[in-house]
């Protein structure tokens, strides 16, 4: 069941990737923070993340949870991101024997779920290769 | 603070309990403590349990367990770190006890999760996770394990048969376990060719899906000698616990679990040892490459060269570095809130001397280390003869 | 001065061969390929749709325009194949890419002109200086039903254009309409396939409206076929634009760049606002641009366009249509392309 109150309220980040970053620690943080930490009194200026990044490591889902079944067996990563920040997304258009750790790859807009036939739809970011 | 000892343990055999209840398996548990104990009375208790509200759609085990244990109006708290949440409850209980607040305390865990079906225990496992940053993009526990054994098989050249030593050993370990739930050896051939969960990781190298309970009786030191009828006094002599990002992409080492090196860290300290004075370990190995990484952020092996000593037999029953004697959590079986205290309950029983075909030939001090999620919390505790 | 100045284009990898959809149907391939000029057509994946194509094709526009998305005063999608019967694919494309909440909003749908229809309006609102930006696309998913015609041609992509006033990419000279009340393609509320009139929808729809658009625009503006460097139609298939082209006096050389349907597929609304994408990836400074859409039910939009220096200048900031219609691409099987259009479904 979609928790639709958290779809919207995570849109800026789902589908604009918009983040922050602390400038003294250069820390890059997505999801946005209230603050760097209790340690820091830097305020976190808005950051966007880039488009294009590399990927740190990978896997191939075979057996996928409920909603994700239909599109199995999919490619998951990290990515580190260009200038900061780091997202787990699927890896789509790529055959999974062409997928390498340090890869580049590019952040595609993409439906990520949909709520059984009555409910809304879900969209997000997945990359593919740069 | 007081000195802390254990002096009872309590499970049974876990598997698919169908025909028990939640509440059943926990007293059972609990109950075969207090006897194993000898105490006529408790001053408080914890239950871990890691979501009995999405696995049987109850809450409040506060209650309902003080309540068919027959010890109400006793305090009681639930305990909830994902996977550490009996280990958590170990932790709460110690402290009660070492601060002068409670003499005899009850520290449990229980998780019943074969009542939803597979895909309802998934999601249920998946809230150890971040659900808005992880979950919600389609990433599984077991794809994100996959994710740090791909890193680690990168940069330590670790290879998939290799790997397959790990449970292949637990195994040797649990059919000598008369509570696992798969008593049965495997090959390496077994394992890898076994049904692919998500790539390297197949079936054969997670954990299962279990119910089952698992209870602790601890007391201040001083009065262990009170309930020991013969038996070894057992310190509770080092505990430590830690937290790490929930997320795993937010690591700085993706093939580290810095949670599982502080929290070792903190309790290496507290009982005055390290690693080297430590005779064996239960680690928590929800997945084979898990085992491989706590085995080297504990401190056994050097970071890269885990993998390449369980293939070895340097974790076997008659190695160098005996770890999961018990079977680990991949042949004993994983009912997540308990898994904690079911390492307890094999250290007491190696430490007393009453493993039968699994007994350890030195088994004076021993470490137990349980983490939640991908490595987001972990608590270690030393046990130690005195 | 109006007229466009960013624009994208995003085709999905996936592709079908015509031959593999025939041998299921025991239809004959060489037949349909001759008589269509179709020989493969792209396939969203499941984890696309109009919404998530529109995206990409704006944000390709964006890059292109560089210009500040809160500068946009509406976003107008056109399909027929909205994600959502109710709820319009246009809040999701402007909350992706930053433009609201500023911003107007709707979606519009006229078979396969509604890719048009919303850079008409577009354009107008511009014009009327109501606001100094809107993005207009055209994009579809759209199905045919498994061994009809339509299965042949159906495909994906979808193509955003941001209209303005300044640093024009290319001026709109005119824009004429033309419209009437002709049934012959329609799909009824609550059903997953549209139904056509067989061969009603060549002379009487698609050959009508189209002629008289073109005529009469090129009559308002002047003009004559031999004016323009490039024309585009809207193309169902590969026959259909031809054929309109020459009854018109156009040459294959004005009609090559434009001319996509015979690898891409029928887009529906994004047909021949793509066949001008692919104009304007080419289209050199001056150069004149026919394009003449067509919408079952009926209607055509026709529009002509100048090509500017600033459009050599930017170009190349995104990614070219064709070169996403020719590489990268991943055939699929029936069965494949089945379950990827939702064509069999698995038990609830």
């Amino acid at each position: 069941m979609a928790f639709i109150p958290s779809y919207w309220r995570e849109r800026a980040q789902r589908l604009r990737y918009e983040g922050n970053k602390c400038e003294s620690c250069n820390e890059v943080y997505f999801p946005p923070r209230r603050s760097c930490g209790i340690n820091c009194d830097e305020e976190l200026k808005p950051h966007t993340l880039s488009t294009t990044g590399k990927v740190l490591t990978y896997t191939v889902i075979h057996i996928a949870p409920t909603q994700f079944t239909d599109e199995a067996p999919y490619a998951m990563v990290i990515c580190e991101m260009d200038g900061g920040g780091r997202i787990t997304a699927q890896l789509v258009d790529c055959p999974f024997e062409d997928i390498k750790i340090g890869m580049p790859v590019r952040i595609e807009f993409r439906l990520i779920q949909k709520d059984g036939h009555h409910g809304i739809l879900m969209y997000g970011y997945k990359v593919v290769p740069g | 603070m007081r000195d802390v000892a254990v002096i009872g343990i309590g499970i049974q055999k876990w598997g698919e309990l169908w025909d028990r209840s939640l509440r059943d398996i926990w007293v059972e548990a609990a109950q075969n403590a207090i006897k194993d104990a000898g105490v006529d009375h408790i001053d408080t208790m914890y239950v871990g349990a890691m979501s009995p509200g999405l696995f049987v759609g109850q809450e409040h085990l506060s209650s309902l367990c003080a309540d068919y244990l027959g010890v109400t109006p006793v305090h009681a708290t639930r305990t909830e770190s994902a996977c550490a949440s009996g280990g958590m409850a170990m932790r709460c209980g110690f402290i009660e006890v070492a601060s002068g607040m409670a003499d005899i305390a009850l520290v449990s865990g229980v998780e019943k999760m074969t009542d939803v079906d597979g895909g309802g225990a998934t999601y249920a496992l998946a809230t150890a996770a971040d659900g808005d940053y992880e979950v919600y993009n389609g990433v599984t526990f077991p794809g994100l394990y996959a994710m740090m054994a791909q890193d680690y098989m990168h940069r330590f050249g670790l290879t998939r048969e290799e790997l397959a030593a790990v449970p292949v050993k637990s195994h040797e370990n649990g059919a000598l376990n008369p509570h696992a739930q798969y008593p049965s050896r495997i090959k390496i051939e077994t394992v890898i060719n076994s049904v692919m969960i998500a790539d390297p990781l197949r079936i054969m190298d997670c954990s299962p899906i279990t119910d089952g309970a698992a209870a602790a009786i601890l007391c201040p030191l001083e009065m262990a000698k009170d309930y020991a009828k013969g038996r070894p006094i057992i310190k509770v002599s080092g505990v430590g616990a830690a937290t790490d990002t929930i997320a795993l992409h937010s690591r700085k080492d993706l093939s580290v679990l810095n949670s599982v090196v502080v929290a070792a860290k903190r309790a290496y300290e507290m009982a005055g040892v390290g690693p080297d004075d430590v005779d064996f370990a239960e680690v928590h190995d929800c997945f084979s490459i898990a085992e491989v990484i706590t085995t080297e952020d504990i401190g056994f092996f050097e970071k890269g060269t885990g993998g390449k000593a369980a293939a070895a037999g340097e974790t076997a029953l008659t190695g160098k570095r005996p770890v999961n004697t018990s079977g680990g959590l991949k042949s004993k079986g994983h009912p997540v809130g308990a898994t904690g205290l079911g390492q307890i309950h094999e250290l007491v029983t190696q430490l007393r001397g009453d493993a039968g075909k699994r007994q350890l030939k030195t088994a004076k001090r021993g470490l137990a280390q349980n983490m939640g999620g991908s490595g987001g919390s972990c608590v270690v505790h030393i046990l130690e003869v005195v | 001065m109006v007229g466009i100045v960013g624009y994208g284009a995003y085709i999905p990898r996936q592709r079908i061969k015509l031959e593999e959809i025939a041998a299921v149907w025991g239809a004959d391939a060489v037949a349909y390929k001759r008589g269509l000029m179709l020989y493969e057509k792209s396939v969203p994946a499941p984890d696309q749709d109009t919404i998530t194509m529109s995206v990409e094709a704006a944000r390709w526009a964006l890059a292109r325009a560089g210009i500040d998305p809160k500068g946009i005063g509406a976003v107008y999608i056109g399909s027929e194949s909205h994600p959502y019967a109710v709820k319009p694919s246009g809040t999701i494309v402007a909350e992706a890419i930053g433009a609201t909440p500023d911003c107007h909003c709707a979606d519009f749908e006229f078979a396969c002109k509604a890719g048009s229809e919303a850079m008409f309006v577009g354009l107008s609102l511009v014009k009327a200086g109501e606001m100094d930006y809107a993005l207009s696309v055209g994009g579809d998913t759209s199905q045919g039903a498994p061994g009809d015609a339509l299965e042949y041609s159906a495909s994906a992509g979808s193509a955003a254009f941001i209209m303005g006033r300044e640093n024009l990419l290319a001026e709109c000279l005119h824009t004429f309409s033309f419209m009437t009340d002709t049934p012959d393609f329609w799909r009824r509320e609550y059903e997953f396939y549209p139904r056509h009139g067989g061969r009603f929808t060549g002379e009487q729809a698609y050959f009508k409206h189209s002629l008289a658009a073109s005529k009469e625009i090129m009559k308002r503006a002047g003009l004559t076929p031999k004016d323009f460097k490039y024309v585009v139609h809207h193309q169902p298939n590969g026959k259909f634009p031809r054929n309109v082209g020459k009854m018109l006096g156009f040459t294959e050389e004005q009609m090559k760049a434009g001319w996509l349907s015979p690898w891409l597929g029928n887009t529906y609304s994004g047909a021949s606002p793509m066949g001008l994408t692919a104009i304007l990836d080419e289209a050199q400074p001056g150069d004149l641009i026919l394009m003449c859409s067509y919408g079952s039910g009926a209607g055509s939009d026709s529009f002509i366009w100048k090509a500017t220096e600033r459009l050599v200048e930017v170009r190349e900031k995104a990614p070219f249509t064709r070169p996403q219609l020719d590489e990268n691409k991943v055939y699929l099987t029936y069965g494949q392309y089945a379950k990827y259009r939702g064509k069999i479904v698995k038990a609830d």
